[in-house]
């Protein structure tokens, strides 16, 4: 059985202008010890999807309808103190900026064994040496020197890595990295991405790694969902999502990435714009866009079906 | 020979980051000197485009100022077609020749003014031309060129989306019909598929006017795509300079090599890695020597006191001792 299992999932925020609906019939799992990556533009609902998950949603933000399951067990729904045993806990987070996750007033070790302790039951001293051996394993040199030290006199390199700590230092069994790398450079995004692999995997914890990075996605995680205006376009494995994908928004996005490997005379690219969420066409929400558009596509939205190796919301593919 | 639109010669620039002079006596410290640029120097004929590469600190948005004449050099000169720069900046009939995109399009633009305004301000400034209806006439062109519609000089900036304002930032770099341009990082707060599209549209632009581009970016992919020479950056020195393709096909500096191995490629799916430690030194105290050598792989005693000069190496100019002694 799946850890994390979200069914059509819909994450509306009323306004006065009428409701705008973020998030629009999600579905998906993660399996144990699985890394799943989250990937699309800037207001795709990537975040959004992550944050309904760890129950942090922004008021007046909203689960309108569908369901979260955590290990079998409904978490949507639940009180924020109810939440609270879960999160850190069950389900760990790291953010994107890891200047502004710190508290810049508590010193590095106080962060760790505060948060060992509110959900471990652990001495002062043991969780004083835990929180030295998390800052070893993420590989904080000179750690037992530098547990007293506060996040200001760390490098973001060094921040981030106690950010992955501290979701990490309650041993959950899902975390959820929203853009983890984004402010890094690319020598430490590389460090970065490789460690949270390798702990994760030695800790069997199941990641679901939201970023705007093909390039990391393809390195790190075991399948991927490709998200468009608030739902998901396609979703499978890694290999067939990057290399032979289905929608035709996949094989655009895939197809715009300048390459390391060869030089193009142009990039792909798909012309327009995500639509606004107070705009989303009627149908599929990529069909404006889409050079492969059909009459069906203009009036019914297409769900995830199968494509080849994948799952694509695409009525071409899937005919 | 083709013409060399800006030529950079051993330039420098450093910032006095010093404590004020008051608390200096008191903790008895001297003036802290950060070297943002630290000697370079570079060429870039007319219609190329000349990217530098390099993480944050590096320098490499000093130099778009430098280049620009937004900063000074504390050293060495920099010369726009043939004149130095601060004589050519001088000339309004040069000065109009060079531009600058910037990298954030939500800053660079003034939100109180509509697009029209903006994308006029360079004509007007330059009395290019004159008459309402000829400057209107022309931001619609420019409009229209970079994949706007003439009706959009109406709006605000807050109306467009990112890639939407980054092609106004362009229109309006355009309006004083340079020749040169500098862009700064110009689609890194942009998304992939836009990105795309902005990428193009530079390129055709340069195809059809004859641009010559001075491309500052940290990804390498976009700096491939976009570049004919490239310049790699690490502490205000530039470590590799040559052809672009050369230096993807066979990077020589360990840094470049370096850089290169950290992408993530979509084509390399499920790919594990071997980072480099360490991370990018201070500039006010860089190492001595070859400012690489804490994190090289091949770095021996020369390295760490010897600055290493520029070898040439085939078509490519490379500042590593171990290169130069085919320790590599």
């Amino acid at each position: 059985m799946a850890l994390l299992d979200v069914q059509n999932l819909v994450v509306e925020f009323p306004g006065r202008r009428g409701v705008l609906r973020a998030l629009d019939d999600i579905s998906f799992s993660i399996g144990e010890g699985e890394i799943l990556g989250v990937v699309g533009e800037s207001g795709a609902g990537k975040s959004l999807t992550g944050a309904a998950i760890i129950g942090l949603l922004e008021p007046p933000g909203r689960v309108a309808s569908g369901q979260i399951l955590f290990d079998g067990k409904r978490i949507d729904n639940l009180s924020s103190d109810q939440m609270r045993p879960i999160r850190g806990k069950q389900i760990g987070a790291i953010f994107q900026d890891p200047l502004t996750t710190l508290n810049p007033l508590i010193s590095i070790g106080r962060q760790l064994t505060e948060t060992m302790q509110a959900h471990l039951k652990l001495s002062d001293r043991d969780a004083r040496a835990r929180a030295i051996g998390w800052l070893e394993q993420v590989g904080i040199p000179a750690a037992a020197d530098r547990v007293e030290a506060f996040p200001h006199q760390f490098s973001g390199g060094m921040r981030q890595r106690v950010v992955i700590a501290l979701a990490l230092c309650a041993e959950p069994r899902l975390v959820v990295a929203d853009e983890p790398t984004t402010a890094l450079d690319v020598s430490i995004q590389a460090q970065i991405i490789t460690l949270l692999k390798n702990l994760t995997k030695s800790h069997g914890t199941s990641v679901m790694l939201v970023t705007h990075d093909m390039g990391v996605i393809a390195e790190t995680c075991d399948r991927v969902a490709v998200m468009y205006a608030g739902r998901i376009a396609e979703i499978g494995p890694v290999r067939d999502v990057v290399l032979s994908p289905s929608h035709p928004y996949t094989e655009g996005l895939m197809g715009s990435i300048p390459s390391l490997e060869t030089r193009v005379e142009r990039l792909r690219q798909i012309d327009g714009a995500m639509p606004r969420l107070t705009a989303i066409p009627k149908g599929c929400a990529f069909n404006p866009r889409c050079s492969r558009t059909i009459d069906k596509c203009r009036e019914q939205r297409p769900g995830l079906m199968p494509a080849g190796s994948t799952q694509a919301a695409c009525w071409v593919t899937a005919a | 020979m083709t013409m060399q639109v800006l030529q950079a010669i051993e330039v420098s620039r450093h910032f006095d980051v010093s404590r004020p002079f008051l608390q200096r006596a008191l903790s008895r410290e001297g003036r802290r000197i950060l070297r943002a640029v630290d000697g370079i120097s570079f060429d870039i004929a007319a219609g190329t485009t000349l990217s530098l590469v390099g993480e944050s600190g590096c320098g490499k948005s000093t130099v778009a100022r430098l280049a620009v004449g937004l900063y000074t050099p504390t050293d060495g000169e920099i010369r726009f077609e043939g004149q130095p720069l601060s004589s050519a900046r001088a000339q309004p009939a040069l000065r109009r020749k060079m531009n600058m995109i910037f990298q954030d399009p939500y800053a660079s633009l003034n939100p109180r003014w509509r697009v029209a305004d903006i994308v006029a301000e360079p004509i007007r400034a330059f009395n290019i031309l004159s008459g309402t209806k000829t400057i209107n006439d022309r931001v619609g062109q420019l409009l229209t060129q970079v994949g706007l519609s003439a009706a959009d000089g109406e709006k605000y900036p807050h109306e467009f989306s990112g890639g939407q304002r980054q092609r106004i930032s362009i229109a309006r770099a355009l309006s004083s019909e340079p020749e040169f341009l500098v862009c700064d990082e110009p689609t890194s707060a942009l998304d992939v598929s836009v990105q795309a599209q902005i990428l193009n549209l530079m390129r055709d632009l340069q195809q059809k006017l004859g641009l010559t581009y001075l491309f500052i970016s940290h990804n390498l992919a976009v700096v491939r795509h976009m570049s004919d020479r490239l310049g790699v950056m690490y502490l205000g020195r530039i470590v590799e300079e040559g052809p672009g393709e050369d230096i993807f096909r066979t990077p020589r500096h360990p840094y470049t090599r370096l850089l290169l191995d950290a992408i993530p490629d979509i084509s390399a799916v499920g790919r594990s890695r071997t980072p480099v430690g360490g991370e990018v030194p201070s500039p006010i105290s860089p190492p001595a020597g070859c400012t690489f050598h804490p994190r090289c792989g091949l770095a021996n005693e020369r390295c760490k006191v010897e600055k290493p000069p520029q070898t040439k190496v085939g078509n490519v100019l490379v500042a590593c001792h171990a290169v130069a002694e085919g320790r590599s």
